[in-house]
């Protein structure tokens, strides 16, 4: 599918069929999640936050919600055509424009595609979910948090329901004083209907 | 005549009588921000005071919330208490963030009513988009005030399992309600959100009144507890004939 067409389609269910609500409730409360597991996931011998343990959290929730948002996906996208992608590179269009415009009103950029065309990275001009954030100024949270770490799951979640296994991991951050916020996704395989051994 | 000359006792050094106030900087951060200087410092506080966003969205999330809380609590009761600590710190920060965008001055409200006039109607409208529905003073204790809401936000999308049917997750909401009031000085016994009907968010009320309940199976009571302090101070005020 082209570019425009998806940024139309994209455009259409955001304006259309998607109920609102203010962004500030969803970034409040996005915070309150992640301050908690700073609270409760730290290493037990010098009571600091584990960031690698509070990644991994965030990536699992992130990739629960994804396997049952893809439902509503398809189901709010299956109007304007539900016909399935056809390669990896209508997948990164649909994901950007479609994807992330409905569920969070952003349009990412992709770009960086690797020569087999199997990795691109998303980039993202503003992330809402970001405003209000600075990360802890502990000597470690900049280093080694993913803020926005659920949302790799998200992705991870939603692709794998429909027969792809990607990998979805952030490779830069404005929170941590990088100049770009980067979401790299890499396909891994796309997944093979598996049959029944007697199915016929 | 014990001399007055030779070694002095052992006596243990003497504490100083005061103690230093370490060079604490708190502010003085260490963190990198990006060449393009977008920190949050460099953002208008209310560039995202109308923008929406997906209720789907939000809805994945708080139910990612609720199930992490429910995960680490083992009743009912413990859920509501975790949800309100979560909204709570929301509460402290935003009373300042709305007083700062009202177009009158942002002067704090000290009254009761006051208060709860700018619960009911500017931090519902800046979470929700409209005022909440009603208001109350409670009929047996004149510490208690309640606010209604028809139709939370927060729970659309939401449904309880009947064997937990007194919760309600808007518990949340009282959270950021507890830390509007606390932050505004009035040092709350507690908010806490109740469904309005017997039979909880499942619907189904019998008997009297369930034309309203059929109407708004989801209504729910946000009861406002309002601490000893605050109603000595609202005494006081009424005394001085304010």
């Amino acid at each position: 599918m082209a570019s425009s067409k998806a940024a139309r389609m994209g455009e259409e269910v955001w304006k259309t069929r998607t109920e609102k609500i203010n962004l500030e409730v969803l970034t409040l409360t996005y915070g309150t999640l992640v301050s908690q597991l700073t609270h409760d996931l730290r290493d037990p011998a010098t009571n600091i936050p584990d960031y690698a343990a509070i990644n991994t959290e965030l990536d699992r929730m992130g990739h629960s919600i994804g396997l049952r948002l893809i439902e509503d996906f398809l189901a709010k996208t299956s109007s304007a055509g539900p016909a399935p992608c056809n390669n990896f590179r209508e997948t990164a269009e649909m994901i950007a424009k479609v994807g992330f415009k409905i569920f969070l009103n952003v349009t990412p950029r992709v770009e960086n595609w690797d020569k087999e065309g199997r990795s691109f990275g998303l980039v993202f001009e503003e992330m809402p979910v970001s405003e209000f954030v600075e990360l802890p100024d502990d000597g470690r949270a900049q280093e080694e948090l993913w803020f926005l770490n659920l949302f790799c799951g998200v992705v991870k979640g939603a692709l794998e329901m429909v027969q792809m296994q990607v990998k979805a991991e952030w490779v830069s951050d404005v929170l941590r004083g990088d100049d770009t916020t980067e979401m790299r996704v890499t396909l891994i395989r796309y997944i093979e209907d598996e049959m029944p051994p007697d199915d016929e | 005549m014990p001399s007055m000359v030779g070694p002095p006792p052992d006596v243990p050094p003497k504490e100083p009588p005061y103690t230093a106030i370490l060079p604490a900087k708190p502010f003085h951060s260490r963190l990198h921000s990006p060449s393009s200087r977008k920190t949050i410092y460099d953002r208008n506080l209310n560039r995202t005071q109308t923008t929406p966003t997906s209720l789907p969205s939000f809805a994945y999330l708080f139910n990612t919330l609720i199930t992490y809380h429910h995960s680490k609590s083992g009743s009912v009761s413990e859920i509501e208490t975790r949800l309100n600590r979560a909204g709570y710190p929301i509460g402290i920060k935003l009373l300042d963030l709305l007083l700062y965008r009202q177009a009158r001055a942002a002067v704090r409200p000290t009254r009761i009513i006051d208060l709860l006039q700018f619960v009911h109607t500017t931090l519902w409208r800046a979470l929700f988009g409209r005022a909440a529905d009603a208001l109350e003073q409670g009929v047996s204790n004149k510490n208690e005030y309640m606010i209604f809401d028809n139709e939370p936000v927060v729970n659309t999308y939401l449904s309880v399992p009947k064997e937990m049917s007194q919760l309600n997750c808007a518990a949340f909401v009282a959270g950021i309600l507890e830390g509007v009031c606390d932050a505004a000085g009035f040092g709350m016994e507690g908010v806490t959100a109740h469904w309005a009907s017997a039979s909880g968010g499942t619907g189904g009320a019998e008997g009297e009144g369930n034309k309203e309940e059929e109407m708004w199976p989801g209504k729910t009571i946000f009861l406002l507890r309002f601490g000893e302090v605050a109603m000595r101070r609202e005494e006081a005020f009424k005394a001085g004939g304010g």
